[in-house]
């Protein structure tokens, strides 16, 4: 994002405070996502979810991605996760403490996933390691111009798409019914 | 900041993601790790299209979050559906296909 500060160099930069908010959001986000796949107890794991879902969330408002940010917050903190909790009462899933959630592959899993994680990284860092992203100033403080930008966009240039979704939606409607129906 | 700190953020919980898809015994866990999956995704999205300047990844997101939602009810109906069949949500008791 070229923003206005790389033109105006005298202009405060929120460089450091966004760095240091990045660094908490981050840090309580890998550990709620650590505790999300190693608690022992299903109802715990999904409040653990809701605090990933949540640090998500403020990282778009870090990314000046304002309505991406609210319809996380909506959809995911307000609907999946309740979605969630009725589903671990609905399946009768143990509510207190349980020491057989995961299966015997979790050594390979550990594996699996550390190895991802190494070959990501060092693709990562090799490929992206001098990109920067810099605060821009909001255009036209006071009014909702990104938010209106965004719209266009959608129903512009990716309103084939948007249409797909949303006779997606409609399809897994109709399917999430027809499947937890009880005949 | 950095690009690198967003995707390397990702890179983390995509993987822990994986681990919990690979290790949980309960099927909505596995939706649960599903969706941390889907959720590291996104922060990519926003990211690249933060820093080329372009709504694009924006979008998609949005996009990735309504087949994020669509896929969580979908899935939450099959593993009820599963669970009223053989009244248990392990993953590793539904061998049908394979005997």
């Amino acid at each position: 994002m070229t923003g206005l500060f790389a033109a105006a160099p005298s202009a405060v930069s929120f460089d450091t405070p966004a760095n240091i908010a990045f660094a908490v959001i981050a840090v309580v986000m890998v550990i709620a996502a650590v505790r999300v796949v190693t608690t022992r107890n299903v109802v715990h794991a999904a409040l653990w979810l809701m605090i990933v879902l949540g640090g998500n969330g403020l990282l778009y408002l870090l990314l000046q991605a304002e309505f991406v940010a609210m319809t996380q917050f909506l959809v995911y903190l307000g609907a999946i996760v309740v979605l969630f909790l009725f589903g671990i009462m609905l399946t009768r899933a143990p509510l207190g403490r349980s020491d057989d959630l995961d299966n015997d592959q979790r050594w390979m899993g550990v594996a699996v996933s550390l190895i991802l994680l190494v070959v990501i990284g060092y693709s990562l860092i090799k490929t992206y390691s001098d990109d920067k992203l810099t605060f821009g100033a909001v255009r036209n403080a006071g009014t909702n111009a990104q938010t209106q930008d965004l719209a266009t966009s959608i129903f512009v240039d990716y309103l084939v798409p948007f249409e797909v979704v949303s006779v997606l939606l409609l399809a897994a409607l109709i399917g999430a019914i027809v499947l937890a129906r009880r005949d | 900041m950095l690009l690198n700190q967003f995707l390397l953020l990702g890179a983390v919980l995509f993987c822990i993601g994986v681990y919990g898809v690979l290790a949980r015994r309960n099927g909505v866990m596995v939706l649960m790790s599903i969706e941390l999956i889907l959720n590291a995704v996104n922060i990519n999205l926003v990211a690249f299209g933060a820093m080329n300047g372009d709504l694009g990844g924006q979008v998609f997101a949005l996009f990735v979050i309504a087949v994020a939602a669509a896929e969580a009810a979908v899935g939450l109906a099959i593993i009820l559906a599963l669970s009223r069949r053989s009244h248990s949500v392990d993953a590793d008791q539904f061998h049908a296909l394979r005997d």
